[in-house]
């Protein structure tokens, strides 16, 4: 797809229309949760744990209560006479919501304090005190998973171990044998440590329970509105929600980035009070309480082997992993699938053996695991297939570009059967990677390599070629807690011609009202500029399964064009009753229908739309809408390309990255500017861990990394200028061809910096560094190889 | 996030402002642009009754060389420090100091004084004054004093400054001719406090020997870590890339830095060497140019 | 203790009394229901609740409401006049330099204030001023062309 079939009035797909969401952002009239008041509204602060693992042996809130304005103190044993202490988890674990005996990280929500105003609920956590005795702590994961490691889920009855799950794909007898027959074999430990999406917005909501009526509103900040809907009614069922008296409102979101999407125990503390109170309970975590207790993303250990021939051609991957869950299994992936798509590790390559494992291990840290741009795992499975791909190269003493291209899977191909089980449905790998050498200068750069190496300068180049797989996913194989991840569009047309669209998805900053709308007008011919796009709601829209994973184009957008062809196929029908001529004599351009070979008969498609209320044909139901509920065939495969260059000090160890070239292909483009907005985005946040995140505990479970002193955001003067462009292979299983795009920079840019900042070292004979690449890291290996100044 | 109850005054003169320190005890403390007060303060760490804001006091706010000295009001912001002529023209520690403090809107508020008094080896004040050799004007009930900056740090936030006393001026002596300063700062990103930092001035007599160097390192220790021994080493010596390797090597010996996510003990002592070596190198380029 | 404050926001006088620890940023977002300006983090790191004071780009969750009084504070709900918009926030647009947001109406007064200060920043110079304003979503890239658009329609540009 080249130039849009629209014109600039219509602004369908191929426009860089401006986003329809930015008038109120730009006035600072966005409608975050924090901006919600409600009348009578109360404030909840919570109490949390200073210890990684302690028994709880007294509460005393009796400070808290004398201060004038707190009205309450909900604890664990409160919370149990509901039976809602403890919860389901979205990976079908359980979590507790407050604690009645043990805290099992540190952060641990331990009690909620309920005031009138936001200062005294603030007082009133800081008054209440809390009797701990400290227990042992077990923050190491390989000593978690050691037999005889101390059981941490004494609430699981039968349990003797701290395996959370173990999962596996691929066949691992097959796998060892072509790895033992293999001419040489890369081997690598590859961690990819702890990180936090840290979005600019902090998690909160309005929980809203109406005694007169029985209902319950929940604004909350949520990128999956519907599936929290659905599991509070589950959960809460048994205290008097039901699901048709449950509403909740995902409004402005600033960022989710899959923060977002998991039901952290604030939310249910905050539901319970408004229950029991009656009034609105307004609660909303600050950053340290952010960084520290929510959804953490990656804490992937693996042990990485890569075999090929000599003349470089791979022949097995076998990956193990030890996965570091905290001390439930609280992170977000499809049932089917607990270690998320991971199994996507080999990557762009075609190889014919593979096997991968997952050991998810309990650890007394917070939950989580699926945040943070990853894709459901791809970031880690990406960073290992790409980092190892440079080790067998640097083996090999082969040009690391030249081994990619040597492996990709060739595009004729394509639909590509994985030895993991993926069907890729599209892909042309080396046009990507070509275009980027073409774009950076490849050959030009290794020339100035070589020339600095004579002077002692440090400069590294380092390419990552990813493979991406997102859009989930089709029923047969993916569910969370057993609601498949199929997505909605629900149009309707007006008489006068306008549209409203409503989605079972919810942008966070993805630009939806304008994407949608532009699938809608390239289908329907309105202009998108008339196409109203609405989203979280759970009273008025559609089921859906929300947005992460960087879904909604591959479902939700298949969606919006399905609907719109039925609106359509309808509209031709009104159109031939207006015209007087049979459906089979008309042709369609966007906007309008006509009569073959007599363009001057035609109605315009607002036409048709008038039609429908006022004239429509004997026997056909009035009104213009459609749904469509889409459950796709399969996942999309976008991918890419990225060359990054850096410059290394050799004093102080740090890495600069001079340039970063990121060639997407996301299939067809519904709008250029938001994909390459989306692409900056993830760019910025592949650098953040690359170079500057992380979050670690020493063996005491203290956090580091838990506020912004100490959790490194990148500014602008850590982020490079991106150059980005793109190659376009469309997906043939897509109504139009679009793959989705959000999470790809963050999948294909830390390999690319990690790659070029070993390449920079690889002539000392550096062979790895694990990320965050930190200037000691840096200085350390320099120091080692005798080149520090 | 939410500060814990305390009582903030606004009083209009600097006399007005002593008796409020007086009275309160050392349950009182000042607040100048509020860049460091009002973040602890938010996360609650340490109590505090009474705030005193001198923030609005007139006569504190000038960089103005008068009588051998660069005079600069404590209450003077970051930002006016960063456009002032007089301190990129000849100040060369300054001038690459105060575009590196925090970040510019912390720097719109932020004070130097309060750089300067807070008593944070962290902070870039400490070191840059030392290696000035500049001394800081204290009022009180008894009146004013001056303290000299390589006295003015006791211990971690524990400076010479009687509770009941107000730092009004930082005084640095005009740099002779052959004179040159420099900072180079080493952090983990923008708005970060140094991994390791340091300050550096030196004065070249008339055939090029150094006359006098002053080096000293931010974050390096509980309080700002004046090098004595690597200062002294360079003096008389013709400096040249030996000179300057040991003399940067000696200051690092005198650091004691603690370890925490900008690095390990061993790194940070390294990095208090290398920054040493390039501080000292610029600054004896600006010194052959003045 | 409470306080007496006069402040003028967005060119309107307000009288209020305060309590002594409440912070600039909750006056604005409580008091005056002026929820435009954002809070992000709490320690003074992130940026998103930038507004003008005095015309200083500062972070208003590091000033108390009480020491506001008799300045003038400017918030992202003052950015247009008279129905017209800054040429900053149609920039913004423009150039697509926002998603979510959220980092939104800081970064626009930071860009503001800027624009006041140096009609032609150059992107290092863009870089600089906005380095105390965090964004997770937009990877700077577009911010920086706004601001260079935004300058060159303050400047005559068509």
């Amino acid at each position: 797809m080249n130039a849009p079939r629209t014109d600039a009035k219509i602004c369908g797909m191929g426009h860089s229309m401006k986003r329809k969401e930015d008038p109120r952002f730009i006035r600072g009239k966005g409608n975050y949760v924090d901006d919600i008041k409600l009348p009578g509204m109360l404030y909840m602060d919570i109490v949390r744990s200073p210890y990684a693992h302690a028994r709880i042996k007294k509460i005393d809130t009796s400070k808290a209560l004398k201060i004038p304005g707190v009205l309450a103190v909900i604890d664990g044993p409160t919370l149990e006479k509901y039976k809602l202490h403890w919860m389901p988890t979205i990976s079908a674990d359980t979590q507790m919501v407050l604690p009645t005996d043990e805290v099992m990280y540190q952060a641990q929500e331990v009690c909620a304090v309920i005031a009138t105003e936001r200062y005294i609920a603030a007082d009133g956590a800081d008054a209440v005190e809390v009797d701990y005795e400290p227990l042992p702590v077990m923050v190491d994961p390989l000593k978690s998973i050691a037999p005889g490691a101390p059981v941490l889920r004494k609430d699981k009855k039968d349990k003797k171990d701290n395996l959370a799950f173990h999962w596996e794909a691929g066949d691992r007898a097959d796998t060892e044998k072509a790895l033992q027959a293999s001419e040489v074999v890369a081997e690598q430990y590859v961690y990819v440590p702890r990180i936090h999406v840290a979005s600019m917005e902090t998690c909160g909501c309005v929980a809203d329970f109406n005694p007169a009526e029985g209902k319950l509103t929940v604004y909350m900040t949520t990128q999956a509105p519907h599936a929290v809907r659905t599991v509070f009614a589950l959960v809460a069922g048994h205290v008097g929600l039901s699901e048709e008296r449950i509403r909740i409102v995902s409004p402005d979101i600033g960022g989710g980035f899959g923060g977002k999407v998991p039901v952290y125990p604030g939310y249910v503390i905050a539901v319970a009070a408004s229950v029991v109170i009656g009034k609105p309970v307004k609660w909303i975590e600050d950053r340290m309480e952010n960084l520290q207790a929510d959804s953490f993303a990656r804490d992937y250990h693996m042990k990485v082997r890569l075999g090929a021939k000599k003349d470089g051609t791979l022949t097995a991957l076998s990956i193990k992993t030890i996965a570091d869950h905290g001390y439930t299994n609280a992170s977000a992936n499809p049932m089917k699938y607990p270690a998320g798509l991971f199994s996507i590790c080999t990557g762009s390559y075609d190889l014919k053996h593979a096997f991968c494992e997952v050991d998810a291990v309990y650890t007394h840290k917070p939950p989580g695991g699926v945040a943070y741009r990853c894709s459901f795992r791809v970031t880690e499975a990406v960073h290992a297939i790409e980092r190892v791909v440079d080790v067998l190269a640097q083996k090999l003493k082969m040009d690391p570009a030249e081994l990619r291209m040597k492996n990709f899977i060739a595009p004729e191909r394509f639909p590509y059967k994985s030895v993991l089980g993926w069907e890729y449905d599209s892909g042309n790998y080396p046009a990507a990677l070509k275009k980027a050498m073409e774009i950076v200068g490849y050959e030009s750069l290794r020339k100035e390599q070589q020339e600095k190496r004579k002077r002692g300068e440090l400069m590294g180049i380092g390419i990552c070629s990813f493979t991406e797989i997102v859009g989930a996913g089709p029923s047969k194989d993916f569910d969370i807690l057993g609601i498949k991840m199929f997505d909605s569009a629900e149009i309707r047309v007006h008489p006068t011609g306008k549209a409203l669209a409503r989605f079972g998805t919810k942008s966070q900053g993805q630009g939806h009202e304008t994407t949608y709308a532009q699938i809608v007008a390239e289908e329907l011919g309105i202009p998108a500029s008339d196409v109203q796009v609405e989203e979280g709601d759970t009273d008025t829209a559609p089921y859906g399964l929300g947005t992460y994973a960087s879904r909604s184009t591959p479902t939700s957008g298949a969606a919006a064009s399905l609907a719109a062809r039925k609106i359509r196929n309808k509209a031709k029908a009104i159109a031939a009753h207006l015209l007087e001529c049979s459906e089979a004599d008309l042709d369609w351009v966007p906007g309008k229908f006509f009569i073959k070979g007599v363009p001057d008969k035609s109605k315009t498609i607002q036409e048709c739309a008038f039609a429908a209320y006022t004239n429509m044909p004997q026997g056909m139901e009035p009104g213009l809408e459609a749904t469509h509920y889409y459950d796709p065939p399969n996942l999309t495969f976008p991918f890419g390309s990225y060359i990054c260059v850096v410059d290394l000090d050799r004093g102080t160890g740090e890495v600069k990255v001079r340039r970063f070239v990121a060639v997407d292909d996301c299939g067809n483009i519904i709008n250029p500017m938001i994909v390459d907005g989306q692409i900056h985005g993830g760019l910025a946040q592949g650098v953040g861990p690359a170079l500057y995140e992380e979050i670690s505990y020493d063996e005491d479970g203290n956090i580091s990394g838990g506020s912004f002193l100490d959790y490194y955001v990148p500014t602008a003067l850590e982020c490079p200028k991106w150059e980005t462009d793109k190659t376009i292979t469309p997906s043939p299983h897509h109504p139009f061809g679009a793959k989705g795009v959000g999470e790809s920079a963050t999948v294909g840019a830390p390999p690319a910096i990690a790659n070029a900042v070993v390449d920079a070292l690889s002539h000392l004979g550096v062979t790895h560094v694990d990320i965050p690449i930190t200037p000691e890291k840096v200085w350390q290996l320099l120091k080692a190889k005798g080149v520090a100044e | 996030m939410i500060p814990a109850p305390f009582d903030y005054h606004r009083p209009g003169t600097l006399d007005e402002a002593i008796g409020l320190l007086s009275r309160h005890g050392g349950d009182a403390r000042v607040l100048s642009g509020g860049m460091s007060l009002l973040p602890a303060l938010k996360l609650r760490l340490g109590s505090c009754g009474h705030l005193v804001d001198i923030g609005r006091i007139p006569g504190l706010e000038y960089v103005k060389e008068d009588g051998g000295m660069l005079r600069i009001g404590a209450g003077t912001r970051q930002c006016v420090l960063a456009q002032s002529e007089v301190i990129n023209s000849r100040y060369g520690v300054l001038a690459d100091a105060v575009p590196l403090i925090a970040d510019p809107l912390v720097r719109n508020r932020g004070t130097f004084g309060g750089n300067v008094a807070n008593g944070d080896p962290a902070n870039d004040g400490p070191a840059i004054v030392i290696a000035l050799g500049a001394e800081l004007v204290a009022r009180g009930p008894q009146g004013e004093r001056t303290i000299a900056a390589n006295r003015f740090y006791k211990d971690l936030f524990v400076t010479a400054l009687a509770p009941d006393e107000i730092l009004t001026e930082i005084r640095i002596p005009q740099p002779p001719p052959r004179s040159g300063s420099a900072y180079r700062k080493l952090k983990r990103k923008t708005g970060d406090y140094a991994a390791a930092a340091a300050a550096v001035q030196l004065t070249l007599d008339a055939r090029g020997a150094v006359q006098r160097a002053c080096i000293a390192l931010t974050n390096a220790g509980p309080t700002p870590v004046e090098a004595v021994q690597g200062s002294r080493f360079l003096e008389g010596k013709t400096p040249d890339e030996k000179s300057i390797a040991e003399a940067a090597r000696l200051a690092a010996a005198a650091a004691a830095p603690s370890a925490d996510r900008r690095g390990s003990v061993e790194y940070k002592r390294e990095m208090a060497r290398v920054l040493t070596a390039r501080a000292l190198k610029a600054a004896l380029e600006r010194a052959g140019r003045s | 203790m409470k306080h007496q404050i006069s402040v003028t926001v967005n060119g309107t006088a307000h009288e209020a009394e305060v309590e002594s620890r409440l912070l600039l940023v909750h006056f604005i977002r409580e008091e005056l229901r002026l929820t435009g300006t954002h809070i992000g983090c709490d320690t003074s790191h992130c940026g998103v609740c930038t507004v003008l004071l005095d015309g200083q780009p500062v972070k208003s969750c590091t000033v108390l409401a009480a020491q506001v009084d008799g300045c003038k504070v400017s918030t992202v709900e003052g950015l247009e006049s008279g129905g017209k918009l800054h040429p900053i926030q149609e920039a913004f647009t423009e150039k697509h330099a926002l998603q979510c947001g959220y980092c939104t109406p800081g970064m626009l007064m930071t860009c503001s204030a800027l624009l006041e200060q140096n009609r032609n920043p150059s992107e290092q110079e863009i870089r600089q001023a906005i380095s105390g304003n965090l964004c997770r979503c937009t990877g700077y890239l577009n911010i920086v062309k706004a601001v260079q658009h935004a300058a060159q329609k303050i400047g005559g540009a068509p």
